[in-house]
């Protein structure tokens, strides 16, 4: 056959994004390796290295080993395993295609995640000898839980079974009741062998009795890209193009739906109202664009209108909530600690959140759920989350586009979760202040001083809490108002269902974080004493404060003599084993970088320390 | 381009596809990045990304300048275009050189392909990009191209001082691009890696992209060595003994440094004629790169070193 007509293939059907997901040794690489090679894309000077690659690294005796066409990068040819997701293109005179092959270890599900975000069908591989296993359950409900609707039942290695069609119709039914919670939209199942190329392209002579399509029949006839414009319209505003005075667009991609000129549409999270006056492209106006294109539009009034803002229809509005439910994918080995602030990407904005509780997570392999008190790398649960401002959404299963967030950590930046929302919890529109006519600066100017927190950090045995004693002290003595918060005395009652595993530590911070800002808004001066070892947290803490609000003090005393002070008795119990998680011996203390204040050890003793802490406020005009 | 008429005939779907989710990759980098820079080689794939770019900020202008990276051993049909179209859509255009690697005289002949490529493209790159404190950079590569660009991410984050680790890349899933970026840090981006070699043409086509002529098929001198056909491009190259030129009808798939871009003989005089060839060819695109043979994974190898 010829590959691909002059004009392109994809008049017809445009372009089709599948993934392929299968165990090691299932054939994956082998069956794109076909689909290439047989669609003729396979060419001359690339099979001559792949004859030359076959003969150094392959495993299939004298025949060329197709699989080595797709495993790319160079350590992975060694190791003879696919660690990434890889992206492969191949047309045929019907449609484009765009293949996401993503290995099938359990230690993937993220890279297999990665793959199927962005796919519209997926292609899973089943040895014939061995069936449904656990790994095609696993990959089944990651490609159900990423939204993909349409699945290829791939039961490949068919010439191992000598073609047969009962040890076939077993698998598929095997298949056919474990995946019809799934709710795929469609499940089409074949008998194929990639190495040989049965049934992939080409009809296999082996097998009178399949009738069915093969797997590129099955692949050029799928209906799959039209989904998202039968949606409500979202346009996620993406940049605001204004090049003089007279122009101002909102350039963005449709995300779900068909616009069009004079279309009635709100910004969703205002609900400011206007009308859309033009579609401008580069090639003229637009009668409508749909789902997918990208364009500039203008509106008839003058909103307010900013990168972030999603754009719909006035009839039917997204969700806008602080406050959902999500399940959320783990990718990084640090693992999710619920109350840790994240920065959260939906749609094109960024806005910080928070996990404020994980329900449970799920065992990828049974399905099952299990408790938990964090998410380790590749592990997913239910949570709800929490977002710094309400946040413009749909569910995931109704609206790919606008229902779907990663987060990122703020200290690495490093893309940490994905996720796929559920629904809202409560509408934030609905949530109205009290209204209170004593404010914090009215107390501020009867006090004479202005609030704040001294966030006091460092190790245990490094002078916090007697520092802040010294400090509470003499601010008493200047008539300033003013409260500790000290770790030990809180963990006795607000936080004493605590323990000390890392989530537990950052839920007790959280806490703490909380009731200082009631003690701030007070007018007081509030004196927090915690080992706080993460800076996460203590940053959480910060940004709950005004500016200048949060001063952070920095005990900077080595380890070497906390352990030699020791007052509690606790260095020697944690070295011999009694204490778990302490601090500095058997979990982590991240210094500060930018604290307000460090103190070191002086020689005139904590006397010292606590004016310099003293100097600090007045520098900040805090204290007089 | 854009200040064609539009075009006539609409895109055929899959173009259409491909041309939206790029314009939506080259608009979320002017939209999150301090100070953005597109990578200009001059060649068909820049061509379109330059299109694209235009088109993704009409009526305004692209918010950021191009950037060529001169080895000064481009063919010279190549620089008259780079010019040419700088002027014919007002953008603007910068030009680095290596001033160490021309000092020390490096050039592709006598110094060999692998370290003049290192020296006054790699290298030169990271200059450039240190010098102008360039926080994003377009590229035009694709990931049909090559097998270690298949794995290419969109957005391909670089620590300080330009280093790709192809084991620790941000996963990136949907179209939610992760942007953030701490100080020295970078990120490289790729609004083509969806396209393939005849996507890039028949968009060209449909488009109506200008090229450099010498992707079409023309009389010219050139001489065999290595089995490859070279055209001198000027009198540095000199002949070795046995060597000499001969006038065929060639074309380059692929340009870069003229002593390194082979030449294929071909007879496609049009972009309805390369299309056509390409349908009917049977040799990769970078097969006429030299550079790519130098080694085993060379492209990999080349990518940890900050090469695009």
């Amino acid at each position: 056959m010829t590959a691909i007509s002059d004009t392109g293939a994809a008049e017809r059907n445009g372009l089709l994004r599948f993934l392929t997901c299968g165990s090691v040794d299932d054939g994956k690489s082998t069956l794109i390796g076909r689909l290439l090679y047989d669609t003729q894309l396979v060419l001359e000077d690339q099979l001559a290295a792949l004859e030359r690659d076959s003969r150094k690294h392959g495993t299939t005796g004298e025949d060329l080993d197709l699989a080595l066409l797709v495993d790319g990068l160079q350590a992975e040819r060694e190791q003879g395993i696919t660690i990434d997701v890889a992206y492969r293109f191949f047309a045929t005179p019907r449609r484009s295609f765009i293949v996401a092959d993503t290995p099938g270890h359990e230690q993937y599900t993220r890279n297999m995640a990665t793959g199927a975000s962005n796919s519209q069908a997926a292609v899973i591989l089943v040895d014939a000898r061995k069936g449904v296993l656990t790994q095609t359950r696993r990959h089944s409900y990651i490609c159900a839980l990423l939204g993909i609707k349409h699945v290829v039942l791939a039961v490949n290695k068919i010439d191992l079974v000598e073609f047969s069609g009962e040890r076939f119709h077993q698998i598929v039914a095997d298949y056919l009741g474990f995946a019809a919670p799934l709710k795929f939209s469609s499940v089409a199942s074949i008998p194929l062998s990639a190495r040989f190329g049965d049934n992939v392209i080409r009809r296999s002579e082996h097998m009178g009795w399949y009738d069915g399509p093969t797997l590129i029949e099955q692949l050029e006839s799928l209906e799959a890209g039209e989904e998202l414009q039968g949606k409500p319209l979202r346009f996620p505003v993406q940049w605001v193009n204004r090049p003089n005075l007279d122009f101002r667009g909102f350039a963005g991609t449709v995300a779900s739906g068909v616009v069009r000129p004079g279309d009635r549409v709100v910004v969703a999270a205002s609900g400011r109202e206007s009308a859309v006056q033009r579609i401008v492209t580069a090639d003229g106006d637009l009668p409508e664009a749909r789902a997918g294109d990208a364009v500039t539009l203008t509106l008839r009034d003058e909103v307010d209108v900013a990168r972030g803002d999603v754009l719909a229809h006035a009839d039917a509005r997204p969700e806008v909530v602080d406050q959902f439910a999500a399940e959320v994918l783990w990718m990084i080995e640090e693992p999710m600690l619920p109350g840790r602030s994240y920065l959260m990407r939906i749609g094109t904005r960024y806005v910080p959140a928070r996990v404020t509780s994980l329900k449970h997570k799920t065992d990828v392999n049974t399905l099952e759920h299990i408790a938990a008190k964090t998410l380790g790398l590749n592990e997913i649960g239910l949570c709800n989350l929490s977002t710094a401002s309400p946040v413009v959404l749909d569910p995931y299963t109704e609206n790919r586009a606008t229902g779907a967030f990663v987060l990122i950590d703020r200290f690495t930046n490093a893309t940490a979760g994905a996720g796929m929302i559920r629904f809202g919890l409560r509408r934030a529109t609905n949530i109205h202040r009290q209204a209170l006519l004593i404010d914090k600066a009215a107390r501020t100017r009867l006090n004479g001083h202005r609030p704040a927190v001294l966030w006091f950090t460092g190790l245990s045995g490094s002078g916090k809490s007697t520092v802040a004693n010294i400090v509470e002290r003499e601010l008493h003595a200047l008539g300033v108002h003013t409260y500790m918060l000290d770790g030990d005395n809180v963990r006795h009652g607000l936080n004493r269902d605590l323990g000390f595993t890392d989530a537990d530590r950052v839920e007790n911070i959280r806490r703490v974080g909380e009731v200082a800002r009631l003690f701030v808004d007070s007018g007081a001066i509030v004196l927090c004493s915690f080992i706080s070892p993460f800076r996460a947290e203590r940053r959480m803490v910060r940004e709950l404060l005004e500016a200048g609000e949060f001063i952070e003090v920095f005990l900077d005393t080595p380890l070497d003599e906390c352990k030699r002070r020791d007052p509690k008795g606790l260095y020697a119990r944690a070295l011999e084993g009694k204490i778990k998680n302490f601090t500095g011996i058997d979990s982590p203390y991240e210094p500060p970088e930018h604290a307000e204040v460090v103190l070191t050890p002086s020689p005139l003793g904590p006397q010292e320390e606590a004016q310099r802490v003293l100097e600090a406020l007045r520098e900040r005009q805090i204290i007089a | 381009m854009t200040d064609h008429k539009p075009t006539c005939s609409p895109l055929p779907p899959h173009l259409r596809q491909l041309e939206s989710e790029s314009i939506g990759i080259i608009r979320e980098v002017a939209a999150e990045f301090r100070n953005p820079v597109m990578l200009y080689s001059i060649g068909k794939d820049s061509g379109v990304m330059l299109h694209l770019a235009l088109k993704a900020f009409y009526p305004a202008k692209p918010p950021f300048p191009l950037l060529h990276i001169d080895t000064r051993w481009k063919f010279r049909a190549m620089i008259e275009h780079r010019d040419r179209i700088a002027e014919r859509y007002g953008v603007r255009l910068l030009v680095h050189t290596n001033p160490d690697g021309l000092a020390r005289g490096i050039n592709p002949i006598s110094s060999g392909s692998q370290l003049h490529t290192q020296v006054m493209k790699t290298e030169a790159l990271k200059q450039a990009l240190d010098q102008w404190q360039f926080d994003a950079a377009f590229g035009g590569a694709r990931r049909d191209e090559e097998k270690s660009r298949a794995k290419e991410r969109i957005f391909s984050f670089r620590s300080a001082g330009h280093v790709w680790d192809p084991r620790n890349q941000r996963p990136e899933l949907w179209n939610l691009y992760n942007t953030r970026i701490n100080q020295g840090e970078t990120i490289r981006v790729f609004p083509l890696s969806n396209w393939t070699e005849l996507d890039i043409w028949q968009y060209t086509r449909a488009e109506d992209i200008p090229v450099v002529p010498l992707y079409f098929a023309a009389a010219r001198p050139v001489l065999e060595r290595d089995g490859q056909l070279i055209m001198r491009d000027d009198e540095r190259m000199p002949l070795k003994p046995g060597e000499r030129e001969q006038v065929r009808m060639v074309r380059f798939r692929s340009l870069g440094c003229y002593p390194l871009s082979a030449a294929i003989e071909s007879r496609a005089e049009t972009l309805d004629d390369i299309i056509a060839e390409m349908l009917a060819t049977r040799t990769s695109e970078r097969s006429g790169r030299l550079i790519d043979s130098d080694e085993a994974a060379s492209m990999e190898k080349k990518k940890r070193d900050g090469y695009f």
